[in-house]
């Protein structure tokens, strides 16, 4: 056929895979007391532990404290997690992506010093990218760095970044100040930083969702220093690099798995033997989850393979947020309940929760509107 | 299950045979009730329809993942003809070591409310009931029933529809779906033999489901090439029309419905190798589910990335939609397979869906 089509071949888990998931349920039994409702809560100790595992920088090269294992044993540890609710926010952006990053782009001084400690569930990155006027359109960026004697200057704000308050470093996105010259392309100048959070001149604001709670952040930058060796890849090819960044991103199972325990008590309130009706619309997203469930582990194996799944991701992750969205829709039809965040109810609760949550699946991460754009580029129609 | 390479051989070469010989003219002179006898033969002669068979059937011994990817081709070209019919029907008849045929089979009864029973008489049998929109039973040269025997299911094969009342009937894609009924027909001793080796009606009409979502699984990788192909071609407003963004999400959405109902569809097909039971009836359910979601949302916006073209009987997409919107029904639509998925998993408890959806 002339048109490319997206190929997600069926693959199968190899053995160690299958061993390891009983290690993680134990383990998840073990840390009962810390499960919650999602993978958003932030525990430094739950992190460390993991790192002692071995289950943090899992398919990294062992010189960089990785642990050399499939892109497979890393899925199974990853899903496991999600579903338990365990609170994995401190160690997620460093070993879903900033430390894949590194280990594309990073200097062997950075790998040296960055990857072993993010391994270790020691070391919070956060995602430096979006801002106040450059959202969707990443090349908008107007955070600009200045070449000084012995680094970089840095002015600009970042917004919408997760856990900046809590992280310890951003993998920050901006581009080199051209002078006022006229930019050869949007992407010219484009650069990536490992910014210290803690370095002078930085100001991070909480800026609090629409459910109470302080994830998001603005950060403001004024004159804030990073030495040379701290610029990540090269000047210029910042572009490239947030591209791999996003597409570490994207390819993760957590676009579809952070409603699972909601699905499962609509299964609680359903009982035994439910009526044909209520049978039906909880099967059509039982099997949704299972169709994205078997083509986030195709993309794990084409990962393991040493592939770029871009348009793949996108895919899962535009099917993944239209299931999620669809399951606080579908669960106030079958299960009428009036929202209640604080219902000793935990449906009640899930519901409340759930139902403020779903707009932010299609946003974070690359909206829909976006994704589709991948899509369609991945089809030639851009 | 990865792909294996003697799969990837296979069906290129079905491919090369359907794109030679399942022209649209082929498919279009079919639904004048006339069978694609050159292409069933060309078919017949790469031995796929029987492939699964054991050699001492005449068979190959070959992989059903194998036979069912081979599905897909056929119903990526639209192919009017009885191929998942006859893998099923060889499969049933050869378990119990009744003959199959070299020529184009059926099986049945392919709806779920079709009752047919076989009574002794004599040395042989008496067959009564009715098997209701049979595909292709006016051009089988066997059909093979699985029926309610005197002690269990039975196995009956027929020459031809041996000596049924035909009443002849079509699919909205001008398939040939022929009721037959059975007024106390007299069959020989070795006509019929108890089911064996996995083989029951219910293993029938999940084999059916699945062979129907793995064809749709192929359909919609053909709408989606047209789709795709015209956007690109056709001018509008001094450019093609891909190049509006309202049509590239439009494309991009009948993108990823096609990718979900290709893996689903192999989710399916994988469970058939594990020879669990349980697992494999879970699984087909949720293939024939998932299928049939992707299927109505795909064909729709098909249809409108075509505007008035693709409405049309000279332009092919119908070949697919008209397929799509019957094969979705077949062997049970997806609300009936969606509701068998949440009873399974409901029966099994909250508590239970992770393990399974993980099992394997």
């Amino acid at each position: 056929m002339a048109t490319p089509t997206f190929r997600f071949d069926p693959v199968e888990m190899p053995p160690e895979a299958k061993e390891i998931r009983q290690e993680v349920r134990a383990f998840i039994k073990e840390h009962e007391h810390l499960m919650g409702f999602s993978r958003s809560s932030f525990n430094r100790d739950f992190s460390r532990a993991m790192g002692q595992k071995g289950w943090i920088g899992m398919t990294w090269p062992k010189q960089y404290g990785g642990h050399e294992r499939s892109s497979f044993e890393r899925y199974v540890v990853i899903e496991e997690m999600l579903v338990a609710g365990a609170p994995l926010s401190a160690h997620y952006t460093g070993d879903r992506q900033s430390g894949p990053n590194l280990l594309r782009f990073g200097t062997e001084e950075q790998k040296n010093h960055f990857l072993p400690r993010i391994a270790a569930g020691e070391l919070t990155f956060c995602i430096g990218m979006s801002e106040p006027n450059s959202g969707s359109d990443l090349a908008g960026t107007r955070t600009r760095a200045v070449k000084v004697d012995g680094g970089y200057k840095i002015n600009g704000t970042k917004l919408w970044t997760s856990n900046a308050h809590r992280a310890d470093y951003a993998i920050l996105f901006c581009k080199m100040s051209s002078d006022g010259k006229e930019e050869p392309d949007r992407h010219a100048g484009a650069t990536q930083f490992l910014l210290d959070l803690k370095a002078p001149g930085i100001d991070i604001r909480p800026v609090i969702n629409l459910l109470g709670e302080h994830h998001f952040n603005e950060i403001f930058l004024t004159d804030v220093f990073v030495p040379d060796n701290r610029l990540l890849g090269k000047e210029g090819n910042g572009w490239n690099q947030v591209t791999s960044e996003l597409s570490f991103e994207r390819s993760a199972p957590d676009r579809f798995l952070v409603l699972f325990q909601m699905l499962r008590e609509m299964l609680r309130m359903a009982g035994p033997t439910p009526d044909k009706a209520t049978a039906a619309a909880l099967g059509k997203l039982i099997s949704q989850l299972a169709t994205l469930r078997s083509m986030s582990i195709s993309i794990a194996g084409m990962l393991q393979e040493g592939l770029n799944p871009n348009s793949e991701s996108a895919v899962v992750k535009d099917l993944g947020t239209r299931y999620e969205q669809d399951i606080p829709v579908v669960a106030r039809q079958l299960f009428p309940t009036e929202p209640e965040l604080e219902a000793i109810d935990v449906y009640t609760s899930m519901i409340a929760r759930s139902t403020m949550n779903a707009p932010r699946f299609s946003i974070q991460g690359g909206t829909r509107e976006i994704l589709r754009g991948i899509i369609a580029r991945g089809l030639g129609l851009r | 299950m990865a792909i294996r390479d003697e799969t990837r051989m296979l069906l290129e070469s079905m491919n090369r045979l359907f794109e030679d010989h399942c022209t649209k003219q082929v498919a279009d002179a079919a639904e004048t009730g006339v069978f694609a006898q050159k292409l069933w033969d060309e078919v017949a002669e790469t031995g796929v329809p029987l492939a699964a068979l054991p050699e001492s059937a005449g068979g190959a011994d070959a992989e059903w993942s194998d036979l069912f990817a081979a599905l897909r081709v056929a119903g990526r070209f639209s192919a009017p003809i009885p191929l998942a019919e006859t893998m099923l029907a060889g499969w049933a008849a050869a378990s119990c070591g009744l003959e199959t045929s070299d020529g184009p089979m059926t099986v049945g009864p392919v709806r779920s409310a079709d009752k047919l029973t076989l009574e002794r008489d004599g040395n042989g049998w008496r067959l009564a009931g009715a098997a209701t929109r049979v595909p292709y039973a006016s051009f089988a040269t066997r059909t093979v029933l699985i029926v309610d025997g005197p002690d269990s299911e039975m196995v009956v094969t027929l020459d031809g529809t041996g000596g049924a009342d035909l009443a002849k009937g079509r699919n909205i894609a001008n398939e040939s779906r022929d009721s037959l009924t059975f007024n106390g027909v007299r069959l020989s001793a070795d006509q019929a033999a108890p089911v064996k080796a996995g083989v029951s009606r219910d293993a029938l009409y999940r084999r059916g489901a699945l062979a129907r979502a793995t064809m749709m699984s192929g359909a919609l990788e053909k709408a989606m090439d047209l789709a795709v192909t015209y956007a690109q071609e056709r001018q509008q407003f001094g450019r093609p029309i891909s190049k509006f963004q309202a049509v590239q999400q439009n494309l991009a959405v009948l993108a990823g419905q096609t990718a979900a109902a290709v893996a689903a569809a192999n989710l399916g097909i994988e469970a058939l190798s594990e020879a669990n039971p349980d697992r494999e009836a879970f699984l087909i359910a949720v293939a024939k589910t998932r299928v049939g979601e992707a299927a109505t949302l795909a064909c729709e916006i098909a249809h409108q990335v075509h505007g008035a073209i693709g409405f049309t009987k000279e332009y092919a997409l119908q070949l697919s939609t008209r397929r799509l919107w019957s094969w979705r029904e077949e062997f049970g639509g997806d609300p009936e397979w969606a509701a068998k998925v949440g009873a399974y998993a409901c029966q099994r408890g909250a508590d239970a869906l992770w393990p399974m959806l993980t099992e394997g």
